[in-house]
């Protein structure tokens, strides 16, 4: 029983930073259709940027801030210089641009600070959190504070006009631009946004697999998985897909006879292909049914 | 009077497509004309080409200032607002978040929250529903909402395309009476485009028919309305 308890707690903790993956590539197919094959080496190059601010002695938490703020220009200058002059393109030049951006985040970081794994600090600590032993003090941090970047979110979505906005623009780009939202510019807020998420999942989770520039690989494989079975339409859906996935890793590492830490990814590819195949939109997603 | 909307020599295309071949008008201030014509005559093109959603060439003016070159939401932000075909409800969202995106662009906090209240007044239906998702209004609903929303711009000038589209014959009668309310005591300068001609014109004062593309037509409402010629050949009634 305690090796189940701890189980799902250590699987609610990944699951949180699949939750923050899925929720940034969600925001970003909600706003140009296009998944963000990049969202994961975006996320690693924010690490390393937090790590360098780090290394020339900027306290965690200032340097956890000042990185969420890098990544958000970034985000938006990698829309406005990269995907905003292909939005009328074909899919196929816009994956080519993902993958091109894939590419070159991934190189540059590791000609930056070369491929050899390095530590990440945590300011959680990895003791038993409250004197238990199912969960440490890291996991239950990964936890908060992505928690609380979720509720800061929803809250932004829910009650600002500039998240009221920004849901309009990605529900009905026509009708927004009718009411006089700039949509443009709302997509590239999206971008900062979702490049902000993601920084916050590599730098919780560096501390976990290590800092290098292969470290988001698996981690945004998990991701897509989640906002898959969650549904690509629906942020929510793809948080709540993010914990199930963490769970369902983890549970069928441990009680699957032969699949332990070797097997875990491809589970995560078969969960893909199953939801594909049985509910393509996903749990929380809506079907899109165009009228011919 | 001065028009405060003139349009010269419109010409718009879909690609290669033409659609509009050299249309001519003019809008005074303060009224409420109307585009008459059958299906593809180019009626929803022009309204889109006012707004910046289609290829054209031809000069705009909008109280003096010319819209070309200048993209949907700054024209917009003019104070013209445009109520789609299909009405662009965003149906994933309540009924009052609509009509807080109708005033989106503007930055009056304290009125919009009274303007808000001004259209369940203009429209009692859409209080009671004020939280419901704007999907599941019916299509009348749907429209009022629609048109709320325009006005929740505080616009100078309004473009309808196809109001009474789909909705039952009494519907349109109660839209029709609260546009001419909303034309006369909130002084918004309505165009509508319309395929029902015969309520159009007992709405408007000023009448445009268009046939392909082009203006066939003009005067008051009483004019057209009276013209049997015009009536037979182009209106269908």
């Amino acid at each position: 029983m305690e090796l189940l308890t701890n189980q799902v707690l250590a699987g609610i903790a990944t699951g949180a930073i699949y939750a923050c993956m899925a929720l940034a590539v969600v925001m970003i197919y909600q706003a140009i259709d296009h998944l963000n094959f990049a969202q994961g080496e975006m996320a690693m190059f924010s690490t390393f940027i937090s790590w360098q601010l780090m290394q020339w002695g900027v306290p965690y938490w200032s340097a956890f801030l000042l990185t969420l703020a890098i990544s958000f220009a970034g985000g938006i200058l990698i829309e406005r210089l990269l995907f905003k002059p292909l939005a009328k393109a074909p899919v196929l030049t816009n994956v080519a641009g993902f993958i091109a951006l894939f590419a070159i985040v991934n190189s540059v970081a590791g000609l930056t600070w070369d491929f050899t794994i390095k530590q990440y600090p945590t300011p959680f600590g990895s003791a038993p959190f409250l004197g238990s032993q199912l969960i440490s003090t890291h996991q239950a941090g990964m936890i908060g504070v992505t928690l609380l970047m979720l509720i800061g979110l929803y809250l932004f979505f829910q009650f600002t006009r500039i998240g009221l906005a920004m849901r309009a623009a990605a529900a009905l780009p026509e009708s927004a631009r009718l009411v006089g939202v700039n949509t443009s510019w709302m997509i590239a807020l999206g971008w900062g946004m979702a490049s902000a998420i993601g920084a916050v999942a590599g730098i919780l989770i560096a501390p976990v697999v290590f800092l290098e520039p292969n470290m988001m690989g698996g981690v945004l494989v998990y991701g897509f998985a989640a906002a898959v079975l969650g549904g690509l339409s629906s942020p929510l859906g793809a948080v709540i897909g993010g914990f199930l996935v963490g769970v369902f890793e983890n549970l069928a590492g441990t009680y699957i006879p032969g699949v332990g830490n070797e097997l875990k990814l491809p589970i995560a590819l078969a969960l893909i292909i199953t939801v594909l195949v049985f509910k393509p939109a996903g749990l929380f997603g809506r079907a899109i049914v165009k009228r011919v | 009077m001065t028009a405060m909307l003139n349009v010269k020599d419109l010409r718009a295309y879909y690609g290669q497509v033409q659609a509009l071949h050299g249309l001519s008008f003019a809008l005074n201030e303060g009224s409420l004309t109307t585009l008459l014509g059958a299906n593809g005559a180019g009626k929803t093109t022009t309204l889109r080409a006012i707004c910046n959603m289609v290829r054209s060439t031809g000069a705009i003016e909008f109280e003096g200032k010319p819209l070309s070159g200048k993209s949907t939401e700054n024209v917009v932000r003019l104070g013209i607002a445009h109520v789609p075909q299909g009405r662009g409800t965003f149906t994933t969202m309540t009924v009052e978040e609509n009509l807080q995106l109708g005033a989106i662009t503007r930055t009056d906090r304290k009125n919009i929250v009274a303007d808000i209240e001004r259209m369940y007044d203009h429209f009692p239906v859409l209080k009671e529903r004020h939280t419901q998702q704007a999907g599941t209004l019916s299509g009348g609903e749907q429209q009022m909402l629609a048109v709320a929303r325009a006005l929740m711009l505080r616009p100078r000038l309004m473009l309808l395309d196809e109001p009474s589209f789909g909705l039952a014959p009494l519907i349109v009668r109660e839209l029709f009476k609260i546009l001419g309310k909303i034309n006369r005591e909130d002084k918004v300068t309505i165009l509508v485009v319309e395929q029902n001609a015969q309520l159009a014109l007992e709405l408007a004062d000023q009448a445009y028919v268009i046939e392909t593309g082009k203006i066939v037509m003009s005067g008051s409402a009483k004019e057209i309305a009276s013209n049997e010629d015009v009536r037979k050949s182009y209106l269908g009634y």
